[in-house]
């Protein structure tokens, strides 16, 4: 078989070739060498990108999960093993950023060993351990399934119950607890990201971004392999995210104006800049769209208004753990382009596992009217170029 | 007791005499030029800042309820009895965030190693239990930085503000600072001029507690938790269940 050097092909090969290059500066030459953290700044993009908005764009899986088990919203069913799969692949890949941060990632075990309750960190570490190995069991039907092997399934189903209680606690823990890690810096973290509500602010945040990750995934992967997409799912995850938003936005509102900052925030500075930023993609662009019934019901719709929030809350997150900081710092920090290499072959490693498993395992249901089996199949693009078009996104 | 250092800046001569026992005592290189560095560093534990023909000392403040030790996930950084806070390398999975939590940013890290340590003044914990005192305080030919108990200096660094009133700032600065640190300073002007974080911005709180009142909420939210969400599963489920069974009911008696 010979394989196609397509456009799409090459810039995934580019992504994995520099990715590559900088795993090998980051092993045998340092983090000094790789990145440009410092003394001033030992968290970098790593710590922001990777791990603070890689957990925040795996909530779907616990968000659908919840909705689908906790609520009975039968809709969504549809979608609950691809968010599982996301989530699952989402913190598998969070724990390889982790391996390039940490300064001596051979003993990350240590965890397990000198346990510090007190420690935030050691709280998340345990809480995305624990999750990982709950989403490993939801994600396992899907291989026994493929390998008609009936009875694991059967024993996974009877414990399927505690590990959705489990998921769904772990997720509240860990969430909320990124935010956490940063109650101990009042005097370093800028004001208007600092309050004592960032637990409550990263959890709801994970809520919408978990939905509107969903809402985005199903209208990628409909376009990439060719599926039919299912309306009435988008929209059910559409108003819900609408009310997520406006308890976010109120929130954040009541924080400020509990602080006094609302005349803060509106005065320009270079913080305010960012946060106006922040702002207007997390709320003011997506609850306008979502407020028009036109567009809570066109799936382009939806899907713009998704990407706003994701892009958002990811602009949100990055403040918390690098804008936030500079004035406190009193310079810049910029990430090395070997930094953004290994985000970026993180995040190409992240599309193109999914559509491994997307073409080997049942990840979407089979699909249930002739007509629309038809159809797919007519606009069905070569699976493997699918897989290759969304290591760019 | 706990130990402590009193560094009264109206005393040092900038001879730097302590950076180089600092040095000696950790196997630290030490040269003209390390000595010119006015920056801690990974290889420069402490450092005589000097600004205007005056001098000022930055080193570890071996906090009494350090922020280091509670924020480490592997319990690296602990308080010694005696006051130094000291790091336990063997434990350290180098996430830094001992650094990040730190309000006056004295972990350094080793950023060009490949198996790196965070550093930082540990108060010469081996010459203190052994009863001796820092290798700073000890060669230190002014007495600028003086070592002993935290109580003694204390009342030691009151009684020379009041008697010298005009030449000494009227605080010690270090006494209530993030709950206490076992670094005690007097200088005749603000030790914010020297990079110092401001009293007012750390307060008094232990940097711990932030954490602490979300971290102690934990052991009762678990279990509240989880009864929520498996009575919400129980719920939605049993009505599923009932639902099925009436079906089967009905679908008998119209038979």
């Amino acid at each position: 078989m010979k394989i196609k050097l397509t456009f799409w092909r090459t810039v995934f090969l580019t992504i994995m070739a520099m990715g590559l290059y900088s795993t090998f500066v980051r092993y045998f030459r340092g983090l000094g060498a790789i990145s440009n953290m410092s003394d001033q700044f030992p968290w970098g993009l790593w710590i922001g990108f990777d791990c603070l908005c890689g957990v925040m764009l795996a909530a779907g899986g616990f968000c659908v999960i919840g909705a689908v088990y906790l609520f009975n919203v039968e809709r969504l069913h549809s979608v609950v093993r691809p968010a599982v799969l996301t989530a699952f692949l989402g913190y598998l890949l969070f724990i390889v950023g982790l391996l390039f941060d940490l300064g001596r990632p051979w003993y990350i075990w240590h965890q397990l060993i000198y346990m510090n309750p007190h420690s935030v960190m050691f709280e998340v570490g345990m809480c995305v351990m624990a999750y990982t190995t709950v989403l490993f069991f939801e994600f396992l039907p899907n291989v026994f399934e493929k390998f008609n092997l009936n009875a694991p399934i059967k024993w996974i189903k009877r414990i399927y119950p505690v590990l959705i209680v489990l998921g769904i606690l772990l997720s509240t823990l860990h969430q909320s607890s990124l935010g956490s890690l940063y109650l101990i810096m009042p005097s370093k973290l800028h004001p208007f990201w600092y309050t004592p509500a960032l637990p409550f602010l990263f959890f709801g945040s994970a809520i919408s971004v978990g939905l509107a990750m969903t809402i985005f995934e199903s209208t990628q992967s409909a376009k990439a392999f060719g599926r039919h997409l299912e309306l009435p799912v988008l929209v059910s995850l559409g108003g819900a995210l609408l009310v997520a938003l406006w308890v976010n936005a109120l929130l954040r509102f009541e924080d400020y104006f509990h602080r006094g900052m609302l005349g803060q925030i509106i005065k320009p500075s270079y913080e305010a800049y960012f946060l106006w930023l922040e702002l207007i993609l997390a709320f003011v662009i997506p609850i306008t769209m979502l407020s028009f019934k036109k567009v809570r019901l066109s799936p382009q719709g939806l899907y713009l208004a998704s990407i706003f929030t994701v892009l958002g809350f990811i602009t949100n997150r990055l403040n918390v753990s690098l804008t936030g900081f500079e004035t406190y710092v009193g310079h810049h920090y910029m990430p090395k382009w070997t930094e953004f290499s290994v985000t970026l072959m993180i995040i190409a490693m992240g599309f193109a596992l999914f559509g491994v498993a997307v073409k080997y395992l049942p990840i979407f249901p089979e699909e249930e009217h002739a007509v629309n089996t038809v159809l797919a199949k007519a606009r069905e693009p070569d699976v493997d170029e699918a897989v290759l078009s969304h290591a760019g996104d | 007791m706990s130990k402590a250092l009193l560094y009264d800046a109206t005393m040092c001569i900038g001879c730097k005499q302590c950076e180089a026992a600092c040095a000696q005592q950790n196997k630290l290189p030490y040269d003209d030029r390390v000595a010119a560095e006015s920056l801690q560093s990974e290889h420069k534990y402490t450092v005589v800042v000097t600004k205007d023909d005056k001098f000022m000392r930055r080193l570890c403040m071996h906090c009494e309820r350090p922020a280091c030790a509670s924020v480490c996930p592997v319990g690296a950084f602990h308080k010694t009895k005696e006051g130094p806070v000291v790091y336990d390398v063997w434990k350290c999975i180098g996430c830094r965030y001992c650094m990040v939590a730190c309000a006056f940013a004295q972990p350094k890290y080793e950023w060009g190693s490949l198996n790196p340590r965070v550093r930082k003044c540990i108060m010469c914990p081996d010459r203190v239990t052994a009863g001796k005192q820092t290798a700073c305080a000890d060669i230190c030919p002014t007495g600028a930085t003086k070592f002993g108990d935290r109580d003694d200096l204390i009342q030691e660094a009151q009684a020379r503000i009041r008697d010298n009133p005009s030449t000494y700032q009227p605080r010690i600065y270090g006494l209530h600072e993030v709950g206490g640190t076992c670094v005690l300073i007097l200088s005749s002007v603000n030790v914010e001029e020297y990079g110092y974080p401001a009293s007012g911005k750390i307060g008094d709180t232990p940097m711990p507690e932030y954490t602490g009142r979300v971290m102690e909420r934990i052991p009762d939210f678990i279990p509240v938790w989880s009864l929520v969400l498996g009575g919400i599963y129980w719920i939605s489920h049993r009505r599923d269940e009932v639902a099925a069974a009436e079906d089967g009911e009905n679908n008998r008696r119209t038979r």
